[in-house]
């Protein structure tokens, strides 16, 4: 379980409790954060979950693949801190994460 | 004015969205939603992979927990049907007698397996898959060495058979047409699903069809013409008609799907409809069509949405699909049916990576990307721009898709 805070674009903020397990963007989708889309169901084919990570909390998530790698490039508003939060399983160790969401994802 | 009063016909993926785009667009009536499965809205695509896959808990499948529903004052009416529309009064009556009264209605009623009408084919062990239902009865017979024959070799069956033959089962996939996926996709890339299926221990036969199942009591055999084949279970995936009655019934306009406008309203403007059981003119494709896609539901559940909150239309979107077997990630964007020529980049003879791009007049009109999500996504951009392309360029592998632009 991990408590991580959503920063939207409108500079509000949505702080919700994931299990383990679950992915971050199941976990903003079921708590309906803005901007969160996720088109795909969590299959890396969409590119509508992006989020920023801040370079503190980069290492204690798991590597990109090449097809994120890609997915993301092609996000508006990407840059070297976007991730795609589908691919990010939760642990405990993201407990206290702090992620910001792009103005648009679609 | 009096309240409005919002009902949904449906609770499935275009539903579900619906609801979270009403939500989001601060729509302030009372939204009802009838769904004829015991289920709130789910994702169907991962029913014929992970989930079938047993790696993914039923709770996951759904679009958001029920509690969102309960939190946005959402009634969820399931495992109920609505049986007529009465236009006059503006009220749905449901399989139960009862009815209820609508400002605005939005059919939302999805679509469902094509059924084979052939000898035998009611016997027990024939199954057809699109909902949790279907997999739960199809996944009790999944055991190593169990016999599967999967009839057709669309995304679904396939889908099923490299979900089958990684858990144990011997499966043969029989498909009528000359190739794979052949709606879908070009016949490179057909070629390609063929080999990879054939690799991963899936006896595949094109251009065979099936004319009719024996068995005592339950299906043991599958016959075609020419052969047969032994079967402990059979299951069909030869494509979805649209579930349209219910509008027809009252006098709507329904052409392969109800006929909806730009903004997913019906003929009557009360009522819209979105997802697998409409029929659009899609303005980047120029033609009226179908379209059986996640993708367009959403799309459609978005559409629908910003017109009934009386806010703009969302942007045109390239249409788009994908489709995972194996460790193969196909991702198409774009309709490829009506290209007048093909660039390969990549060698699909061989390996799991390539991308076909097709052409129409020298315009770029739909991508195929097997486990090239680059090409997927810039393609989808050059698509949408109706952008024309240097063909040298499409097929070299050191030049970047989007640098193919002329």
């Amino acid at each position: 379980m991990a408590k991580i805070t959503f920063e939207t674009a409108d500079g509000q903020e949505h702080t919700i409790e994931i299990a383990n397990g679950l992915s971050i963007m199941e976990g903003a989708v079921r708590n309906m954060v803005p901007g969160i889309d996720a088109d795909c169901g969590g299959t890396c084919s969409c590119a509508t979950c992006m989020v920023y990570v801040p370079t503190e909390w980069a290492d204690k998530l798991p590597a990109k693949k090449s097809d994120e790698e890609a997915m993301i490039e092609f996000c508006p508003h990407h840059n070297e801190t976007s991730r795609l939060s589908c691919q990010i399983d939760v642990t405990d160790v993201l407990d206290g994460l702090r992620l910001k969401v792009p103005e648009s994802q679609r | 004015m009096s309240e409005q009063k919002l009902v949904i016909v449906g609770a499935g993926h275009a539903a579900g969205q619906l609801i979270a785009s009403l939500a989001q667009d601060k729509y302030q009536g009372a939204v009802t939603v009838v769904g004829d499965e015991a289920y709130p809205p789910y994702q169907r695509p991962p029913l014929s992979k992970k989930y079938l896959a047993g790696e993914l808990a039923l709770d996951r499948l759904y679009l958001k927990p029920v509690a969102f529903y309960e939190k946005f004052g959402t009634r969820l009416m399931l495992g109920r049907r609505v049986d007529r529309i009465d236009r006059a009064a503006r009220r749905v009556v449901l399989d139960d007698g009862s009815s209820l009264d609508y400002s605005t209605l939005v059919l939302a009623t999805g679509s469902r397996p094509r059924k084979l009408a052939l000898p035998g084919a009611d016997l027990p062990g024939i199954a057809y898959l699109r909902s949790i239902a279907d997999v739960e009865a199809i996944r009790a017979r999944f055991s190593p060495g169990t016999a599967l024959v999967v009839v057709g070799g669309g995304y679904i069956g396939l889908e099923l058979a490299a979900v089958a033959v990684k858990l144990g089962l011997t499966v043969t996939v029989l498909e009528q047409a000359p190739r794979l996926m052949m709606r879908g996709v070009g016949p490179v890339v057909s070629s390609f699903y063929e080999r990879l299926h054939r690799e991963e221990g899936v006896a595949v036969h094109t251009g065979i069809a099936v004319q009719g199942f024996e068995g005592d009591g339950r299906v043991e055999r599958v016959m075609c013409d020419g052969m047969r084949v032994s079967a402990d279970l059979v299951v069909v995936g030869v494509g979805a008609l649209p579930n349209a009655e219910l509008a027809q019934e009252a006098g709507l306009a329904a052409t392969n799907g109800i006929d909806v406008d730009a903004r997913c309203r019906t003929g009557d403007p009360a009522i819209f409809a979105i997802g697998d059981c409409t029929n659009q003119h899609h303005p980047l494709l120029d033609r009226r069509l179908r379209l059986e896609s996640v993708h367009n539901a959403l799309e459609q559940a978005r559409m629908a949405a910003a017109a009934i909150c009386g806010l703009p239309p969302p942007p045109d979107l390239v249409p788009w699909f994908w489709s995972d077997q194996y460790d193969v990630k196909l991702q198409t964007a774009g309709l490829s049916d009506r290209h007048d020529e093909a660039i390969v980049r990549g060698q699909p003879g061989e390996g799991r990576s390539f991308a076909v791009f097709y052409l129409s007049d020298g315009v770029l009109v739909a991508c195929d990307a097997m486990n090239r999500t680059a090409e997927f996504m810039m393609s989808k951009v050059l698509i949408g721009a109706q952008a024309r392309v240097d063909k040298g360029k499409l097929a070299d592998e050191r030049v970047a898709v989007k640098d193919s632009r002329i």
